[in-house]
């Protein structure tokens, strides 16, 4: 029980682990994974806590500023979360009886629809850049992309170290470098060619003339770029967390290609599953809070 | 798709020496549906005029309704329902700390007017 094993070996079983029976080891898993979600839940509470503050504060410029988010949007995303997490749910359930074939279907349905929530999301960024409600314009969306590739690449890296796996630390960390010094050098052209591509689809923005206004500008005041300030931290932060947990499932999906799940061990399943429905649960709170009520 | 539920034992208690809980495909299905239908509710009351009850109503409906939707998810879809009490305490302490910042920042800044 206690001989370490490589935890890749192509076989229908729980990975050994030190000192622990297989049931043990799932339950601590299990258990570390919502001492996880915990943490994440107070890391977006700051930021919910930071928008009730806000909104308290300045009232009005919160209710006039809400009307440049397009709430259908906001409601297609909501229900392709809500999909992705019922597709998340099955694909948990058919590892549990052991179905590989079927982890692998429903697990690809959810990062189809995690894909096509980022589109939305990244349309609807697009909208606010070209109606300049976006910090320093097109020149400020490359930098918050950067940002973003930035944290993907030292969070890839960070978790990649503490594994045991020692297959995937030195390529995971190359293509985060990669990631990193491409986005440097190539912010602007994808930016501007994304841009391009986007503005053959002529939705995205809920454009209300009398709001018009543009970010640096002297009317728009702390109060505006509060609110602004705040959804794109929130849901950059979030679509952060799609793209996270994409990349979760699509690990545990190269794990379901080679057979790994069965009634017996199915833990990463379940921790992934359970990743992705925390990611529906935010922007369950998200939609309403940014989009409808303001 | 359901008929494969039949030949588990949905009878034993999820505890220590066994894994997780097996939910029935049924359940799914109606949760699904369940959050579909309070999602177009929310944006119903939000965006209808006649349910316009003033921003301070509509603001607690549309969070009481994401509440909801949000139990539905934790207790079926991550099996929250099935976990034993530190799962459960696991849950509840980070809410309830933010529940205390929450609370501490809404008696601090309306106070700092007051004479």
């Amino acid at each position: 029980m206690s001989t370490p094993t490589t935890s890749n070996a192509i076989e229908s079983g729980p990975p050994h682990v030190h000192h622990m029976d297989a049931p043990t080891a799932y339950h601590a898993a299990k258990l570390g994974m919502w001492l996880f979600l915990a943490t994440e839940v107070l890391l977006f509470g700051g930021l919910f806590t930071a928008f009730a503050l806000y909104r308290y504060v300045y009232f009005a410029e919160f209710q006039a500023a809400s009307v440049n988010l397009d709430w259908r949007m906001g409601a297609l995303n909501t229900a392709f979360l809500i999909f992705s997490s019922f597709t998340a749910a099955l694909a948990m359930d058919a590892a549990q009886h052991g179905d590989n074939a079927k982890v692998r279907r429903n697990i690809l349905i959810t990062l189809a629809c995690g894909v096509v929530f980022l589109v939305v999301k990244y349309f609807e960024y697009k909208g606010k850049v070209a109606y300049g409600l976006f910090p320093y314009g097109v020149k400020g969306f490359e930098n918050f992309l950067f940002v973003g590739a930035l944290c993907l690449a030292i969070g890839a890296s960070g978790v990649v170290i503490f594994t045991h796996n020692a297959k995937l630390k030195i390529p995971t960390i190359l293509a985060s470098i990669a990631l990193v010094v491409a986005f440097y050098f190539l912010k602007g052209s994808i930016a501007t060619i994304s841009f391009d591509l986007a503005n053959l689809f002529p939705f995205g923005h809920a454009h209300h003339p009398e709001t018009k206004m543009v970010f640096n500008s002297p009317e728009f005041n702390t109060a505006y770029k509060s609110y602004f300030g705040l959804y794109y931290c929130m849901t950059g932060l979030h679509a952060l967390h799609v793209i996270l947990g994409m990349g979760i499932l699509f690990w545990v999906y190269l794990k379901a290609l080679n057979n790994r799940f069965s009634a017996n061990y199915y833990t990463p399943v379940e921790l992934g599953a359970l990743y992705w429905h925390l990611v529906d649960l935010i922007w369950i709170y998200l939609f309403p809070l940014l989009y409808l009520v303001g | 798709m359901s008929n494969e539920h039949k030949h588990d034992n949905q009878d034993v208690e999820s505890h220590d020496h066994e894994l997780g809980h097996i939910v029935p495909f049924k359940i799914y299905v109606t949760i699904f549906s369940s959050l579909i239908a309070l999602t177009i509710l929310t944006v119903v009351v939000a965006k209808a005029p006649i349910f316009h009850f003033g921003n301070t109503i509509n603001l607690i409906v549309a969070m009481l309704l994401a509440s909801v939707k949000a139990g539905l998810v934790s207790l079926f879809f991550m099996h929250l329902k099935y976990e034993n009490p530190i799962t459960w305490m696991y849950v509840f302490f980070p809410i309830f700390l933010l529940f205390i910042m929450m609370a501490g920042i809404f008696i601090d800044n309306p106070m700092r007017t007051l004479p």
